[in-house]
């Protein structure tokens, strides 16, 4: 089979602007990925598909990742002129320098070829940021096996797939607002919470209760014994 | 629900291609919620059924009932920890389960196995299907109809298998028996034996229940021609394992792959002609008999040596950072586990290919046009687990 390098060279030729980067993995395993731009995901999908040489007629496994905001911290050697000697050679401070890497929802296809027995290719996608434009295109139509995955990245990551024909959650019941897979994600205190007068549950009860006013609040536990 | 929402659905929508006739001779539609505490769901599984008269129109599968979140448990425990919690996915299958993680987890820490460990995993994963093969025919017949005696008489071999699990993991059912580069205890001659006699007579016990079941006037009449699926759907769809090769795809991981030592047995792959629920029953038949021949072979063929890598570390297992996917041909389909790591003792993503699941995708284009009976056999011979299709 294609090497990832192959595959994004004769995509490109195909997609002249498309955004089609190698992920390379440092691991052992070596399965390498393709990072494609949102603009023209679904036609490089079909084109994967319908390609003599490649044929993936097969997704066989759909998966999302949480990467939230990191902060990384790099040093960096920054060349001053020395105040002692300015016409001697500049003084090399390092300083510390952060910069705020942004989040992102990404999500993971595994293609196989049926027909010609070889695989994985392995596609990623990106969304901008984890909130409000959290969404890549479907690839539903293209590959029928998305549908249920795509629903649960969508259930459990919160990933919008434009396009999908029927993006309901999955595993979570439709109340439910959160999306548990994210790395920020808090458990509720309780799912099935209502109120009962014991000690812990009470204590953690009182989060939910805006603060009464202190008159009030005499009045409502009344006079100490 | 009226009749209007159904005939013209949304281009590109999936399922919903019956056009449900609506004029004075028909009644109204009919929304039948099956499950999710229902026999013939095998377990807590819900349909949301759309029927016209006795038709199936419409069908939503509704799922989440045993969901826990499996894949954040994963990833809050160290590599090892989710090992016996692979064991509760497909709780019929527990050793493919293990296999399949221990496979994903040797691929990204790039892990050799020694090769009586990769013998042992043949022949538990061999006996796995023949259990899982045994017990969904046992399952598939009661939910046509033939009430308990098939079931019985799998249930009864089905313990055979597990009394060997049993003595050799401690457990029946979640045995949490393979580690990342080999197996946690070495079978014992006695072992041996006992595997060697159970695969000597399991031939019998198939011929017997084949008798009974195989050529079958009724068991023909009730599954022949029902839930067809096309061999293009069936690869479009994700569907693996005896589903796809029933519609008559040649594609079996064990060939495709040539993971462990499988290339070193002589077997066939059955294919199915008609994709039908009687071919699904009989590819997996099929399959039992060449399981049966591996079976042969790995205990004749078992090498001596170490069960573990000396080399392989259990405790303070930190494998690399880097990505890897890995996947096996369990009974059900293709099992696979995709894992990230960022070289902490946890996985920093830990995700499961649960082929039940993913076979379900099309559960609606095989059942849409024929009855809610046939719709349990066609459920049925989709084998599913809901432990696996949850999480």
């Amino acid at each position: 089979m294609e090497t990832p390098e192959q595959i994004r060279d004769r995509l490109l030729t195909r997609f002249p602007d498309a955004a089609i980067t190698v992920v390379l993995n440092p691991g052992p395993a070596a399965q390498h990925s393709l990072l494609l731009g949102a603009a023209h995901a679904r036609a490089i999908a079909e084109f994967l598909r319908d390609d003599a040489t490649l044929r993936l007629d097969q997704c066989s496994n759909v998966t999302g990742i949480d990467w939230p905001e990191k902060e990384i911290v790099e040093p960096t050697k920054v060349a001053t002129p020395d105040p002692a000697n300015p016409a001697g050679p500049p003084k090399v401070v390092e300083q510390k320098t952060q910069r705020l890497q942004p989040g992102c929802l990404e999500v993971v296809y595994h293609l196989y070829s049926i027909s010609l027995r070889h695989g994985p290719v392995i596609l990623r996608l990106r969304t901008v940021n984890r909130t409000d434009q959290a969404a890549v295109p479907s690839l539903t139509p293209v590959w029928r096996s998305c549908e249920f995955q795509e629903r649960e990245v969508f259930d459990l990551f919160g990933v919008t797939f434009a396009g999908h024909p029927d993006l309901r959650r999955i595993l979570m019941w439709d109340e439910f607002t959160d999306h548990p897979m994210r790395r920020d994600y808090v458990e509720p205190d309780d799912y099935e919470w209502e109120p009962t007068p014991h000690g812990t549950v009470l204590e953690k009860a009182k989060v939910h209760y805006p603060a009464l006013p202190p008159a009030a609040a005499a009045s409502a536990t009344g006079p100490t014994p | 629900m009226s009749a209007s929402d159904l005939s013209a659905p949304a281009a590109g929508s999936p399922g919903a291609r019956v056009r449900a006739v609506h004029d004075r001779f028909h009644g109204d539609l009919l929304e039948v919620s099956m499950g999710p505490h229902h026999p013939s769901t095998h377990g807590v599984f819900r349909m949301i059924v759309t029927l016209d008269g006795e038709t199936i129109v419409k069908l939503k599968p509704v799922f989440g009932y045993l969901h826990r979140n499996h894949e954040k448990l994963g990833e809050n425990v160290t590599y090892l920890g989710s090992m016996p919690y692979t064991d509760r996915l497909d709780y019929l299958s527990a050793m493919t389960n293990n296999w399949a993680y221990a496979l994903a987890v040797e691929k990204l820490a790039g892990q050799a196995v020694p090769e009586r460990a990769e013998y042992v995993r043949v022949i538990l994963a061999e006996l796995t299907r023949l259990l899982n093969h045994t017990c969904l025919a046992g399952f598939l017949m009661q939910d046509c109809g033939c009430s308990g005696t098939p079931l019985m008489y799998a249930f009864r071999e089905r313990e055979y298998i597990l009394d060997l699990f049993e003595s050799l993991s401690g457990s029946r059912m979640m045995c949490n028996y393979q580690r990342f580069g080999g197996c946690r205890v070495d079978p014992s001659a006695d072992w041996l034996a006992g595997a060697q006699t159970l695969t000597d007579r399991y031939g019998a016990f198939l011929d017997e229940f084949e008798t009974l079941l195989t050529g079958n006037e009724i068991v023909m009449a009730r599954t022949q021609g029902v839930g067809k699926l096309s061999p293009a759907l069936a690869i479009s769809a994700g569907v693996t394992g005896p589903m796809l090769r029933a519609c008559g795809v040649n594609y079996d991981l064990r060939k495709v792959d040539a993971y462990g030592v499988y290339p070193r047995f002589d077997f066939r792959v059955p294919l199915g002609d008609h994709g039908d629920v009687y071919d699904r029953y009989m590819i997996r038949v099929l399959e039992m008999r060449e399981s049966i021949k591996i079976l042969q072979q790995a205990l004749a063929g078992l090498p001596g040596g170490p069960i573990m890598d000396p080399k392989a570390k259990l405790r303070s297992f930190r494998p690399k950072a880097g990505e890897a996917y890995g996947r096996i041909e369990g009974p059900k389909g293709e099992i696979g586990f995709y894992l990230l790591s960022d070289g902490s003792p946890n996985p920093s993503r830990y995700r499961i290919r649960p082929p039940s699941f993913i076979n379900l995708t099309i559960l609606e284009d095989m059942c849409l046009g024929h009855t809610v009976a046939d719709a349990v056999i066609i459920l049925g011979s989709v084998d599913i687990v809901l432990g696996e299709v949850d999480r």
